[in-house]
């Protein structure tokens, strides 16, 4: 039983990358289309990551740089974990750095700076089908897609806004991929939807448990679900970053006592590192400095 | 000040340490060896054995000793050890007549052909708190019926015999068993694969379904026509050797529910059945695998699908335990980028909600409602 602790480079066996590369190979030439796959039980929960971990195994070499970001730090717990995991079963160089990193795995957020060709982003897909939400069998989701069946979807959009006046999707906003497949984006918040849209880099979706793999490749159209009367916006900040004065970049909101004090600070934690790193103070910096 | 939280690694690496200190627990008890929990905890191996779909005994004990005794997360702790080995093959079908049996009850017949053998059960003893359990006394030797190596005849054969019962399933001859291991889930399924998911389905979610099939969500009028538990050989074909060697003997729970008839102008009527297999001795599960499955098959017999437990989509694709736990739990995992999202959405919402109140609708408003 000792010897039990022994595994393969990347932890998955090279016959299981085989086949989850045959299927990113797949997701490649379909772009949008959700590519079943054997998913495998990973050493880690299934909802935690296990798609974008089998993804990023299947297709991680030794050479590789590797960043993970959950929320769009690089240091929250899960994000520590993972990147841990790989440095442990791949010996794997990681980084922070966007621009270092050839292979971002990510969880809810696409990283502020533009990625560049031959990087690839990985996502971590909980509920991979949009229509989820509007049919909850797959028999039916997967005839729709077939059928190019969305209407569904777009009355859920009008709906909202007959009822609210806005589109009540604030993430995990759908996006018609070149065209023909509607796609789930991942619960990115819809802030970041454009930056899907033509990127250079390659992007590749993980749903571990729902085994499947879906990829939008380089250079690829990616367009946000709208009406022509209410077109797709992406959500604005009053305020720039309390620490890097940042605007243009997605927010998280810090409590800082009991009587409704907030700050707003940058939610891609090198994003704003970076910043600051190059002489750019937000107020909350510069007060501090004051006194 | 604010500072961003650093330190996830460290906080990480207390926190597991904290987790060993607690898994240990007081330093002056004597530590449960594997073999204790492999000898006095069998049934938890079992369980353990039949989710995570690896049948060995010591590493269930550790995963259980590991998990602190959580079987959710020690069915979990094997499944992820199962899904590195390497596959070399598949074994053949077990032959569960074959089975040395160690308890056989059948409530269907009085009395029949090789009899009904207690065996180990729980049945019948009274609920009472043992307290001569607190000391290590002495514990009398069993005394058994030597059953030999006779076998012991099915009583779905005694049923068949009559054209009763309808036969074994029987899939197309050139039928190659599924592999829910190997291959993504498509619904619809056929029944090997089905079984195969009931058969590492978690207990708990099980015995729910088949519960409320007995309470009319869905009846399928069972009877426990057969539950034999005991050791089956396990054999497989070795193509250099052009014939099956044996592996070794595993321990399972079989039942047979003898179910509702079904009939029509062609064909007489007939009873049905309910499958149930499971690795070790877990009577409750492959009771309850055989209720669901029974109910599974609705469509087959063009019943009307009408309760949870027949709707195939709705029951595997929730049955697995480690699925579950995972995406249950992820929940508390931060999610603060979407709710960001979200309270943007709502304060928004709720300024133009003010604003509206004291103007009147918004022209956009109503014209979207129109």
């Amino acid at each position: 039983m000792t010897d039990l602790a022994t595994y393969n480079f990347a932890y998955l066996d090279e016959q299981t990358k085989r086949m989850i590369r045959r299927a990113i190979l797949k997701a490649i030439a379909i772009p949008g289309y959700q590519v079943p796959f054997a998913s495998r039980e990973m050493p880690m929960p299934y909802g935690w990551g296990t798609g974008g971990v089998q993804v990023t195994a299947a297709i991680l070499g030794p050479d590789d740089v590797l960043k993970v970001i959950d929320q769009g730090a690089d240091d929250t717990t899960n994000a520590v974990s993972i990147r841990a995991f790989f440095q442990k079963v791949a010996n794997v160089a990681v980084t922070t750095k966007t621009k270092d990193a050839t292979i971002i795995q990510t969880r809810h957020r696409i990283p502020e700076e533009k990625l560049g060709e031959g990087q690839t982003l990985v996502y971590q897909v909980p509920i991979p089908e949009p229509l989820r939400f509007l049919e909850p069998r797959e028999t039916e989701t997967r005839k729709m897609h077939a059928l190019e069946e969305y209407g569904l979807m777009h009355v859920k959009l009008y709906e909202d806004i007959a009822r609210n006046g806005h589109i009540a999707t604030t993430y995990a906003y759908p996006v018609k991929v070149e065209g023909r497949y509607v796609m789930d984006p991942s619960p990115t918040p819809k802030f970041d939807n454009p930056k899907m849209h033509m990127s250079d880099a390659l992007q590749l979706f993980g749903a571990g448990r729902e085994k499947r793999i879906y990829a939008v490749p380089p250079h690829t159209q990616v367009v946000s679900l709208d009406f022509e009367d209410h077109p797709f916006e992406i959500q604005h900040f009053d305020k720039p970053c309390a620490l890097c004065g940042a605007e243009q970049v997605y927010l998280d909101e810090v409590v800082l006592d009991d009587r409704g004090g907030r700050m707003f600070v940058c939610s891609d934690t090198d994003h704003c590192e970076d910043r600051r790193a190059h002489g750019h103070v937000g107020h909350l910096l510069a007060q501090e400095a004051a006194e | 000040m604010y500072v961003a939280v650093k330190g996830g690694e460290a906080a990480i690496a207390n926190a597991h340490r904290l987790l060993a200190d607690r898994r240990r627990g007081d330093r002056s008890l004597p530590a449960i060896s594997i073999a204790q929990i492999v000898a006095q905890l069998g049934l938890a191996v079992d369980r353990v054995m039949a989710e995570a779909s690896l049948y060995d005994r010591s590493l269930a004990a550790l995963a259980v000793t590991q998990a602190r005794g959580d079987m959710i997360e020690a069915i979990f702790i094997l499944r992820a050890y199962r899904t590195t080995l390497p596959r070399f093959g598949y074994a053949q079908p077990v032959d569960t007549a074959d089975m040395k049996i160690e308890r056989r009850v059948s409530a269907t017949y009085k009395d029949l052909p090789g009899g009904q053998l207690l065996g180990p059960t729980f049945d019948y003893t009274h609920r009472l708190l043992d307290p001569s359990l607190l000391e290590d006394g002495p514990v009398d030797e069993p005394e058994q019926k030597d059953v030999g190596d006779a076998v012991t005849m099915r009583v779905s054969e005694i049923l068949a015999g009559e054209g009763l019962i309808e036969p074994d399933g029987m899939l197309p001859e050139d039928h190659v068993p599924g592999d829910i291991t190997r291959e993504p889930l498509e619904f619809p399924l056929n029944r090997d694969l089905r079984l195969q998911a009931l058969a590492r389905g978690d207990e708990g979610f099980l015995l729910a379904l088949a519960y409320s099939t007995q309470r009319g969500y869905a009846r399928t009028h069972p009877f426990a026509g057969e539950i034999r538990i005991g050791e089956v050989e396990v054999e497989m074909d070795i193509p250099e050797l052009g014939f099956a060697v044996s592996l070794g003997r595993i321990r399972v729970t079989e039942c047979q529910m003898v179910n509702q008839f079904s009939g029509s102008a062609k064909q007489p009527p007939q009873f049905t059945r309910g499958y149930g297999l499971v690795f070790g001795q877990s009577e409750r599960k492959a009771m309850a695998m055989a209720l669901v499955d029974r109910a599974l098959r609705a469509q087959e017999f063009g019943e009307d699908i009408v309760a949870p437990a027949q709707d195939e989509e709705f029951v595997i694709s929730h049955s697995d335990n480690v699925q579950a736990t995972g995406f249950v739990e992820h929940l508390k995992l931060p999610h603060y980028v979407d709710f960001q999202a979200e309270l943007d959405l709502v304060r928004r919402m709720r300024r133009e909600h003010v604003a509206a109140k004291s103007q009147g609708p918004k022209p956009d408003m109503k014209e979207a409602a129109e």
